[in-house]
């Protein structure tokens, strides 16, 4: 055992040696480097780095969701720093710094944390609700904005924070929709109710609880999983017994999955609505080809397909695969950012905070404006489902009207066709513009010429006259001179 | 009636599939007292592999009949399974073998967290959608269901069972596991190669978890690579409640296990009022191990302390 004073004086003098060593670091000043440096060109415009965080589950159950949200975000920052942006007169170098917050509440605070350290100028994240919102008071005390490209529990812009946003949808506005449609359509007695005991699936859940009972329509009492549950067949004997005639799920398509696929095993008839979380691609291979025939689901938001041809592209030739859910919302929120930053030409949270709040932007997933809240204004809800194998798009729910997907599309297809023509008749206009235009140059360089050669011809007619004048002068002087030597 | 039949039937096919690990928990348990917590790894192993296999095979477009496809799948798992086993025991456990038993359990931990990056690496974040090739017959028992696929994973569990049971009692192998387990010094002097006895209790278990990892693949028709983890929790508790290193006791707990579980799941809403919601269905298990520690120790069959395997 080494005594207390031991060890006190070995810690004195291991400080000791610490600082000499630092000091000795410091102390030589390189003269050469100095003189290099004069010789050297004078310093290029400065390169600042600014930092974006990025947080989602990279591991665990839903890390595919994770990644491809990280994607996103990556493909803004690349595309920016390709373009090249100066902002406040410095070039600006974007460096995403991605975390993982393993889709854990009591990690999302920690990851907040270490941004607000690193001193990040932006976050985009968190993926799920339930840890977006403990978070989101860290950004908030930080003074970092936030933007989630996926959260849509309406209590994370319910706070009063000022730097809390986010592109989607909220689940009020999404549970609404899918339960109309579900009452529209199928016109159920009664419907089951699961939820995945999170802050997403129990919020969705409990909004669409809400507009089934609002519709008169009988809602089971809850059932509920967890976001790891794999056996759903408990719940669904249960469920069997009552007989539901549709059966809504608030969760991921990891859990979603076996749900559906374990409930036609029962022989369970009932229509299946999932909600955005479970409404991937996915879902047919991890239920079941014939098993999700029919499913109907939701997603805040327009579906990944219908994002802009660009953003699909490019996304797929850079990480070559395509994207699942929520990129086209964390490339948006990352270039929404970007965008901001640059419309107040600064990096700094608090300069540039009101661009962003008042920002208009047009994203990979459409037009963005946020409202005092800073939630999406008029968020587009989609409703999917599967038909012949294939996940589609049925019905777009805007501001609480449905319209079918076929309907919306035909819409922007009028829209894009209608914007096509008018382009087309100014492009007509312009052209003819500049062909009188063209003409009447034409005309003038021609008056110019000939006025031009006129004044010459002119002008070598005087001097003509004025040089034979001048020769009969001259002649008559040399003459009279002549006749004065002679005399 | 016709539910609690269904929840009878559910719980059983779970029972089953815990059952099988549990065994290979108890097994190494029994043989040098270590809780393996790495074995539930090996089963999210097994079904990957099997999963990988019958993906290509479907790409091959063999024509192979899918019971076939299925069974190769299983076939190619257990040879990585056992592999994955030895060298982890090689690696990780023999080198502490007499260190204190806490020594080998934080290993384990450590060795359960590589394998499930390892797993992350190789097979994606994805869930990954098991192939669903084997006709998935429903015959109906009055108002209940069961499906082929729970008639084959009954079948095979149980199969499993007698087979382990036959090496262990009628084989020189068996006798010699025996023998480990009540003293391993004393084995040595018989002539008994006691590492490799050991090597072998790892190699068995693991041919059981990638057969558990295919029977959990093919039932829930996904594979992702946390799979392992709570899988293989729940199968420790089995192997407790039915006395650790028993190995009967493995089979009657993971049982107990599955039906306490479905039952519970099914049931504890309606007698609480919907106070506590079947998202309850995982904390079963904990619950029985607690009750299992604090009223029977050593479980329901007895911890076998003097015939452990």
């Amino acid at each position: 055992m080494i005594s207390l004073r031991e060890f006190k004086l070995g810690a004195v003098a291991v400080a000791v040696a610490l600082g000499l060593a630092a000091c000795s670091k410091e102390e030589p000043t390189p003269e050469p480097a100095k003189e290099a440096a004069k010789d050297a060109p004078p310093p290029a415009p400065q390169e600042i780095v600014v930092k974006i965080g990025h947080a989602a589950p990279l591991t665990g159950g839903i890390a595919h969701l994770g990644k491809d949200n990280e994607n996103g975000a990556r493909l803004a920052v690349d595309q920016a720093n390709a373009k090249g942006i100066t902002i406040g007169g410095k070039k600006v170098r974007f460096e995403l710094v991605a975390e993982d917050d393993e889709e854990k509440p009591d990690k999302g605070p920690i990851v907040a944390q270490k941004f607000a350290d690193a001193k990040v100028a932006g976050v985009v994240g968190h993926l799920n609700s339930g840890v977006t919102i403990p978070a989101s008071a860290v950004y908030n005390q930080a003074g970092i904005p936030m933007v989630s490209g996926s959260a849509t529990n309406p209590k994370l812009t319910e706070q009063g924070f000022k730097n809390v946003f986010r592109v989607v949808g909220r689940d009020d506005q999404q549970g609404p929709a899918i339960a109309s449609y579900l009452v529209a359509e199928f016109k159920p007695k009664t419907v089951a109710v699961i939820d995945d005991a999170t802050a997403y699936g129990e919020g969705l859940a409990n909004e669409v609880e809400k507009s089934l009972k609002a519709s008169g329509v009988n809602v089971l009492p809850r059932e509920r999983g967890t976001k790891d549950t794999r056996d759903w067949k408990a719940i669904l004997t249960k469920l069997r017994g009552r007989q539901p005639d549709a059966i809504f799920y608030g969760g991921m398509d990891a859990t979603g999955g076996p749900l559906l696929k374990q409930g036609r095993e029962l022989g369970i008839k009932a229509v299946f609505a999932f909600g955005d979380g479970a409404c991937t691609e996915e879902m047919k291979k991890l239920a079941g080809e014939k098993q999700s025939e029919g499913l109907i689901c939701s997603q805040a938001g327009i579906p990944v397909q219908a994002a802009s041809k660009d953003f699909l592209e490019s996304y797929k030739t850079k990480f070559n695969v395509d994207p699942i859910l929520y990129s086209p919302f964390t490339f948006d929120a990352t270039n929404l950012l970007i965008a901001a930053m640059q419309k107040a030409d600064s990096v700094d949270p608090a300069q540039y905070l009101p661009a962003l709040a008042s920002i208009k932007h047009k994203g990979a997933s459409g037009d963005i404006e946020f409202d005092e809240r800073g939630d999406r204004k008029d968020a587009e809800m989609t409703i999917f489902t599967i038909k012949e194998g294939k996940l589609g798009p049925v019905a777009i729910v805007k501001a609480g009207t449905t319209t079918k997907f076929e309907d919306f599309m035909k819409a922007a297809e009028a829209a894009a066709a209608a914007a096509k023509a008018a382009m087309g008749k100014a492009g007509e206009a312009v052209s003819a513009g500049a062909a009188v235009a063209k003409e009447g140059a034409e005309k003038a360089v021609d008056a110019a010429r000939s006025a031009t050669s006129q004044a010459l011809e002119s002008a070598k007619d005087v001097a003509g006259k004025a040089a034979g004048e001048a020769k009969e002068v001259a002649g008559k002087v040399v003459e009279g001179a002549k006749d004065m030597v002679n005399k | 009636m016709d539910t609690f039949i269904q929840q009878i039937i559910n719980g059983l096919t779970l029972g089953a599939v815990y059952a099988m690990v549990a065994l290979g928990y108890t097994m190494v348990y029994g043989i040098i007292q270590l809780i393996n917590f790495a074995h539930g790894e090996v089963v999210m192993i097994g079904a990957m592999v099997a999963f990988s296999v019958i993906g290509a095979l479907l790409g091959l477009d063999s024509g192979l009949p899918p019971a076939l496809i299925v069974l190769l799948g299983a076939a190619a798992a257990i040879p990585v399974c056992m592999a994955v086993a030895y060298a982890m025991e090689r690696v990780a456990y023999r080198p502490l073998r007499g260190a204190p038993r806490l020594a080998p359990l934080i290993t384990a931990i450590g060795v359960s967290i590589i394998l499930q990056q390892l797993g992350m690496m190789i097979w994606s974040r994805n869930p990954l959608a098991f192939p669903q090739i084997l006709e998935n017959r429903i015959f109906h028992l009055g108002g209940a269901t069961v499906s082929t696929v729970q008639l084959a994973i009954w079948l095979v569990a149980v199969s499993m069972m007698g087979a382990l049971t036959l090496m262990i009692h009628r084989t020189r192998l068996g006798i010699a596991m025996r023998a480990t387990s009540q003293n391993p010094q004393v084995a040595g002097l018989m002539g008994i190669d006691v590492n490799r006895v050991i090597a072998a209790t790892f190699i068995i278990g693991a041919a059981l978890a990638a057969i558990a990892g295919v029977m959990v693949g093919t039932y829930y028709g996904i594979a992702h690579y946390t799979m392992g983890s709570l899988l293989g929790l729940k199968a420790f508790c089995a192997a407790v409640l039915g006395g650790i290193g028993n190995l009967p006791g493995a089979m009657l707990g993971g049982l107990i296990l599955g039906v306490v579980e479905a039952l519970g799941a099914g049931y504890i809403g309606d007698f609480t009022g919907n106070w506590f919601g079947s998202n309850y269905q995982d904390v079963f298990a904990f619950i029985v191990l607690i009750l299992v520690l604090v009223f029977r120790p050593s479980g329901l069959l007895g911890e076998r302390v003097g015939d452990r395997t």
